[in-house]
Order: C-alpha cells, then structure tokens, then sequence
C-alpha cells in the first residue's frame, strides 16, 4: 500500500519548567498531542513515533516562562496519500451510489457511483448489496471485502479520502493479487513452451 | 453508472404536478435541478427549495393546518437528496444546505423524521465539509424547541422518545463510517450547551444525552469531555445557590445537635430519616436554580448506577476524581456537587470508595501541593471518613492512623508555639483526625488494634503547637467529651469553650476560606438527591457516641488528671492491653501548673481519673 512513509526527524521540543521532573514522558505527551493529525512540517499524518533523546544538556529559552527545548531524534511513521497513489481498505457500507471503506482503521474513504468503473454493476443478493464485475464474475466487492483504490484527494482536517476506482488495477485485493499471480504463471508457462 | 436500482421512494402521486413520474424519473429530475444551477438555470432549483422550506409541521398541529400533500414531498425530496449527495456542491447549493442543517426533528413527522436523518448520514459521509455541520445539526436537537402551541406533557415525552434516539443511531451511523467524527464531535457537544443562564428543563434532557453518550462507544473519545463539562456546570449551578436560601430551621443549632427530625423514634427505619432543613422556598432565583441542580444529580447518580451495572465505575471513577479535583476540590463555596463522589463511592466501597480516600490523603501529604488544596483534601477527607457508612471502621482507622502518624512527625521536627498562621496544614490535619473520631469513636474503641494505631495521638495533643486550643472549639469540645467518656484520655487542660462554635483561633488557621468551619459532606439539603444519598450517609446520632443522653449531667468540662508532668516521653509504657482499663494519660506540661491551681479552686464534680466513667461499661 502506498501512501505510508517511514521518516527520521530532528526535533527540538520544548517544555514547560513543570515538566522537568520527568522530561521524557514530557516530550512523549508533546509527540502524542500530534497524533492523527495532518502536520504541514512533516508532510503527513503522523500514525506512531519512537523518541530518542539525543543529549542531556537543553537550552533554556528567556522570557516569562523558560521552557526548554529538547533535542530529540525521532522516527516518524507518516501517512500521506498522494492524489493519483493507491490506497487500501476495508469495505463498511455499499449503496448503489457509493461505497464507504475505511483505510487503517482511522481514515474514511469514499468512491461514488460516477468514480466506480462501467465493468461494475450494482447487485442486491440476500438483502446485501455488492458491486459484480461484469467480466468476472468471481470479482465481487462486498461489506468486509478489503479494496484496493486511487486516492483522488484526501481532506487533510478530516483524514477523508475522495476515491476511485476506474483505473484497472483497483478493486477487491484479493482477487487483484490472485489474478496478477496466474498472470505469472501463464507467463511462465509460455516461457517454458518457447524454451522447448 | 453503476447504479441499477434506486431504493424506493414514497411518493404521493397526488403531490406532484405529473402524478405519472416513476422513482428513477423523480431521482433523475432532482439531480438534474441541482446540476443545473451551475449553468445559471435556477428555475427546477428553485422548486426544489419551495419544498424544503415548507412550514414546519409537527403531530402538535391541528389536523385541519395539517398539508399531507406538502409533508409527502419533503419526504420524497428529502429521500431523494440523501441518494443524491454527490450532486450538491458547497458553493452552488449553500442555500439549500443552509436550510437543511436548519431544519429540526421536533417539527416533523416520524417518517420525515427518519428521511432528514437519512440524508444528514449520507452528507456526513460523503465529504469532509460537511461533518461539522451535520453533526452540529444532530447535537443541536438534543435540545427541544419553543414549540408555538400548547404541548402537555404525554405529547413531550411521546416526541423526545422518536427525536432523541434518533439522533444517537445517528450518531453511531456516522461513527462508524468516519472513525475520527467522535473527536470532532467534542468542541461541538460545548458549543451546544445550553447557556448558564438557562435554567430550563433544556438543560435537563441535554444532560441527560450527553450522558447517554458518554455511556455509548463514542463515550471512549468524548466521555472525559462530557463529564467534566457536566461537573463544571453542576458547581457553577451549585455556586449560584446562596447561603441564604439554604434554610436552617435553627441557626443556634450546634454542630452536633440532632441531625435527624425524630431520630428517637423507634418506630423510624433508616430510608425514612431525611436531613433537617430543605432549602428556602421564596427566593425565586434561589428555588429555580436548587430544583434544577437536584434534577442534574439525579441523572448523574442514575449514570453512575447504570456504569456500575455494566462494570465501568471503576474507569469513570478515574475521570470523575480529576473532575472533582480540577473544579470541587477548591471550591469552598460547593455545598452540593461532591455529593456525586460520594454517591460512586457508595456503590463500589471496595474500589471507589478506598480509592477516593486515598487519594485526598495523598493530596495532603503530599508537600508539592499548594497549602490550600491540602487543606481542603483533609477537610474534604475528615467529612468522607465521618459520612460514609458503607466504609469499614478498618479502613477509617487506617487512613487515621496515617493522618496521626504524618501528625506526629511533623511535631517531631517542630518547636514551635501555638501559631495558627504558621502551621495551618498540621492544625487542619488535627481538626479531621478529631472530627473522624467524633464520629468514629465508638467502633474504634471497640476493637483493640485500632486503638493501638493511634497511639501516637496524644503527642501531637499535648505538643507545644497545642492543637486542642487552636481547632475549632466545638469539635474540640465534642472530641474530648468522647474521649473521656470513651476512656480513650482524660485531658488536664481546661477547654472552656462556653459552647463557642469558633473561636479566634481557629478563625485565624481556617484563613479566609474559613477552611476551619469546611465540612463539605453535611447532610445534603436538595430533596431528591438526598433520598439517594442518605441510605450510605452518617447522620449525627448521639446513640454512636461513647456517651448517652443521660449522662449529660455527670460530664463536666474541666477534669484534673494526676499524672507526671514529663509523662509525654514514656506515655507508650502506660498503654495497657485491657480493654476496659485502656487509658492513656495526657499531661501537657506548660498547662499544667496554672491550670491545676485555678481549678482546686472550683466546686466541680471531679472524677478520679483511674475508674472509668459507668458510661463506657455498657
């Protein structure tokens, strides 16, 4: 999946006089604070960190209060889906003019009716709707399904991903990868008969 | 187009002008009218929001105002925008959405109702943009309208029951769907709020929802918001209510007088005892805000219920103590709020009520805190550890025996006189040890050990900082008068109080906060809260002192003790292990001299202080 991006970062975090007792879970809390939350510096959302401090001596900055700032050195897991990138998650809604999923566990995604492509034709089966493709019958998105899309644009306030899934390669991940693996086959089958 | 079918729409063929449009045919117009705007064709758009804002109808109508066929087509319209939202652009149809997100659910009809809903999801859902408002639309109809009619209270209940759990599957729907709309829902739940000003039951059923959220699973973002948010408005109502509209039906009544109308009463079962004293019923200001503020803790006291019956109190419990300690801690003019600390620690004693315990001890010993928030801990601790009858005499003596030890060790390292300013932390640690045993003693005399874990209380009594004469004197006096006749010391030193209730003294460790005179868990005046409160609440009975009724007339305030003046060192050795003959002498040597002198002058009745006074041999 694209989209997520490992990064190293040097911060200087500063930190309130209060807090020196226990810096490290001061700067812990300050990291924290920017949880799912799309930040302009890091250019992404910021999913998880790990925190190093790299040295014990910290620069107090003068004024009112003297916070200090601390230099740590972080990794950052950022997530930052990129228009034209794709994106993967779990189907949670199908209506004939939309379908829902959400991407990691936090971010909404949606596709409309007019971003899903003609090969896929809206189908209600035992009182569930799903989206059939007309050409392959075994290729079926349905409530739970994991999907494959394109991210058009992504709301960064929100974490809201406009999606769709016209090109080729989106669609039930399953079936994407099951197929792309019998292309490897024929393609290996048709080496050997060159071959021989 | 993916879409093949269309979910079917309820149409009135007499609404529309060609009665023979199918749904497909109707959902294909509305789109078009909206794709239309964008080209400058406004006539179909207009239409449309002829129909949305129609005239706001509601069961409460007369049937003859009543236009069937208008209702119908907002249905119609409303299902048919909901499958339609990717068509409604922010710019070009703000007017339309401007008045959806002000339309309100108590004005329609159930079925319209579910329609609203429906499209308020679907525009949630479908962009960013619109989540704000959708879920600013949703939060606002917890709060009910000013309906233009007459509407009897049947007719209220009937329409809060389909609005309110509307609002919440709503809620849940859009929760679902976008895993961060809880967050986004908190700043929201403030700025609905009903203003401070509003003392209407608004406030009530907006309350009422929020708690109802907080107990949901969007209770897990916004759960700590609400009950803050809750809390702090409860104290801000609670401030409101004046000393003066509390009515005391005897303002000579001591301290320690009778608490209970007729507590003599044989007859009397403890849900019957109610507190003396209801508050004023004149104030017009007063009685509003009174009424009101017992309605809210009604409902807090039912969620709590509800939190332990599905086994969360212990959790709630954490937020609900950085509530009470951010806003009712220091707050001295709270009479009523810290009754819901109270009540969640009567429904789980074992985890709630020792945890709150303790944690307002740690508060107190704790000497990074600020003098005044410890002093109110203590008091705040003193009260709970007297009130609370679902807490077991172990545990109060041993939160006692940690206030005595802290006590003691801070005499050790002290040498200095009576100096209330000085040393106000130390004398309001005194003044709740003395308080807890006012109430306490009887069950902590009747076990040995417990005794024991106080021995250390008559070095910090007879220190030089000479607390007796410092605390407020009628908690002195009702202390040493059970002390006495308890057996547990006899005091040489003279306390005459007259029945004074305060004295300069303790004025001056109390401060202007008057945290001398702080005893925050009295009886609960507010009248529905109290029914919940009073069966786990000690109320002031002279039957648990170490003394009875009768025996008024052989207890007298002076008592002289025959005793060694350097007998506070070696006091450990004259502690016996017989119960019945457990006394321990107390001999405050700078007293001593001046007081026996003046008193071998009175005719008092003085009992010899080895024999035990016939009071304790019950």
């Amino acid at each position: 999946m694209e989209g997520l991006k490992l990064s190293e970062a040097e911060l200087m975090i500063y930190i309130h006089p209060s807090k020196s007792r226990n810096v490290f879970q001061a700067i812990c809390r300050e990291l924290s604070s920017l949880l799912f939350q799309y930040n302009e510096t890091f250019d992404g959302v910021l999913l998880a960190y790990d925190a190093t401090v790299k040295s014990k001596q910290a620069k107090i900055l003068a004024g009112l209060h003297p916070y200090f700032g601390v230099r740590v050195n972080t990794r950052l897991l950022l997530f930052d889906p990129k228009p034209k990138s794709f994106v993967e998650g779990k189907i949670v809604k199908i209506s004939p003019e939309s379908i829902h999923v959400i991407v990691l566990g936090f971010s909404a995604a949606v596709i409309t009716d007019v971003d899903i492509r003609e090969e896929f034709k809206y189908r209600v089966r035992d009182g569930e709707g799903s989206f059939v493709s007309r050409s392959h019958k075994r290729h079926a998105l349905k409530l739970g399904t994991m999907l494959r899309l394109q991210v058009q644009s992504f709301d960064e306030e929100v974490m809201h991903i406009a999606g769709s899934l016209l090109p080729e390669n989106t669609g039930c991940v399953k079936w994407l990868e099951n197929k792309s693996e019998e292309a490897l086959h024929t393609d290996r089958d048709h080496k050997r008969r060159k071959i021989a | 187009m993916g879409a093949e079918e269309v979910p079917s729409v309820p149409f009135s063929s007499n609404a529309m002008d060609n009665a023979d449009y199918t749904d497909t045919e109707l959902v294909h117009a509305v789109r078009k009218a909206l794709a239309s705007v964008q080209n400058g064709d406004t006539d179909d758009y207009s239409q449309l929001k002829t129909v949305m804002c129609h005239k706001d109808y509601s069961d409460f109508d007369a049937v003859a105002n009543y236009d069937f066929d208008a209702v119908a087509q907002l249905e119609t319209v409303l299902r048919i925008l909901s499958v339609s939202v990717a068509c409604i652009d922010v710019v070009h149809h703000e007017d339309l959405l401007r008045t959806i997100f002000g339309m309100s659910l108590w004005f329609q009809k159930p079925n319209v109702m579910d329609a609203l809903v429906g499209l308020i999801i679907s525009l949630a859902v479908i962009s960013g943009k619109y989540l704000d408002p959708c879920l600013n639309m949703l939060i606002s109809n917890f709060i009910q309208p000013n309906f233009k009619h007459e509407v009897s209270q049947t007719q209220l209940v009937k329409k809060k029951q389909e609005v309110l759990p509307r609002v919440h599957v709503a809620l849940h729907k859009i929760s679902y769907l976008i895993p961060l709309a809880p967050s986004k829902l908190v700043p929201i739940l403030a700025q609905n709020m009903p203003s401070i000003y509003e003392k209407g039951p608004s406030v009530v059923t907006y309350v009422d929802n929020l708690l109802k959220l907080e107990n949901s699973s969007i209770g897990k973002v916004v759960g700590s918001v609400i009950l803050m948010m809750v809390m702090e408005r409860m104290r801000d109502l609670d401030l409101e209510i004046g000393c003066d509209d509390i009515l005391q039906d005897d303002s000579n009544r001591g301290m320690f007088d009778m608490e209970l109308e007729d507590a003599v009463e044989s007859t009397m079962n403890e849900g019957d005892e109610f507190p003396v004293g209801d508050l004023k019923q004149n104030t017009s200001g007063g009685n509003v805000v009174s009424e009101l503020l017992d309605k809210l803790m009604v409902l807090f006291f039912d969620h709590l219920e509800s939190c332990q019956n599905s086994g969360r109190l212990d959790e709630v419990f954490e937020i609900l103590f950085q509530s009470f300690e951010n806003y009712i801690l220091n707050t001295y003019r709270s009479k009523f709020s810290q009754f819901l600390m109270f009540y969640a620690c009567s429904l789980d004693p074992e985890y709630c009520g020792v945890r709150f315990a303790s944690k307002l001890l740690d508060i107190y010993l704790s000497r990074n805190k600020p003098r005044l928030t410890r002093m109110s801990a203590v008091a705040y601790l003193a009260s709970y550890l007297s009130r609370g009858k679902f807490l077991p005499a172990s545990f109060v003596a041993s939160m006692l025996k940690r206030l005595v030890d802290d006590c003691a060790e801070y005499c050790k390292t002290c040498n200095d006189d009576v100096k209330p300013e000085a040393h106000q932390v130390f004398y309001s640690g005194c003044q709740a040890i003395l308080y807890v045993l006012c109430f306490q003693m009887r069950s902590i005399l009747d076990i040995p050990r417990f005794q024991l874990q106080l021995t250390s209380l008559e070095s910090i009594l007879s220190h030089k900082l000479n607390p007796l004469m410092v605390c407020l004197p009628s908690v002195v006096s009702e202390f040493l008068k059970q002390a006495k006749a308890g057996g547990l010391f006899i005091v040489s030193e003279a306390f005459i109080f007259d029945d004074l209730h305060e004295s300069e003294l303790s004025r001056a460790f109390g401060g202007f906060e008057r945290l001398d005179t702080f005893f925050p868990f009295d009886p609960c005046l507010l009248k529905m809260s109290s029914s919940y409160i009073s069966p786990n609440f000690n109320f002031w009975l002279m039957e648990k002192t170490t003394y009875e009724e009768d025996d008024d007339d052989e207890l007298c305030d002076e008592v002289i003790v025959n005793g060694d003046a350097d007998s506070e060192e070696d006091c450990d050795d004259d502690v016996e292990l017989d119960s019945e003959m457990n006394k321990m002498f107390v001999t405050p040597k700078h007293s001593f001299m001046q007081e026996t002198e003046r008193l071998l002058k009175m005719p008092s009745r003085i009992r010899p202080s080895t024999s035990p006074p016939e009071s304790f041999l019950i």
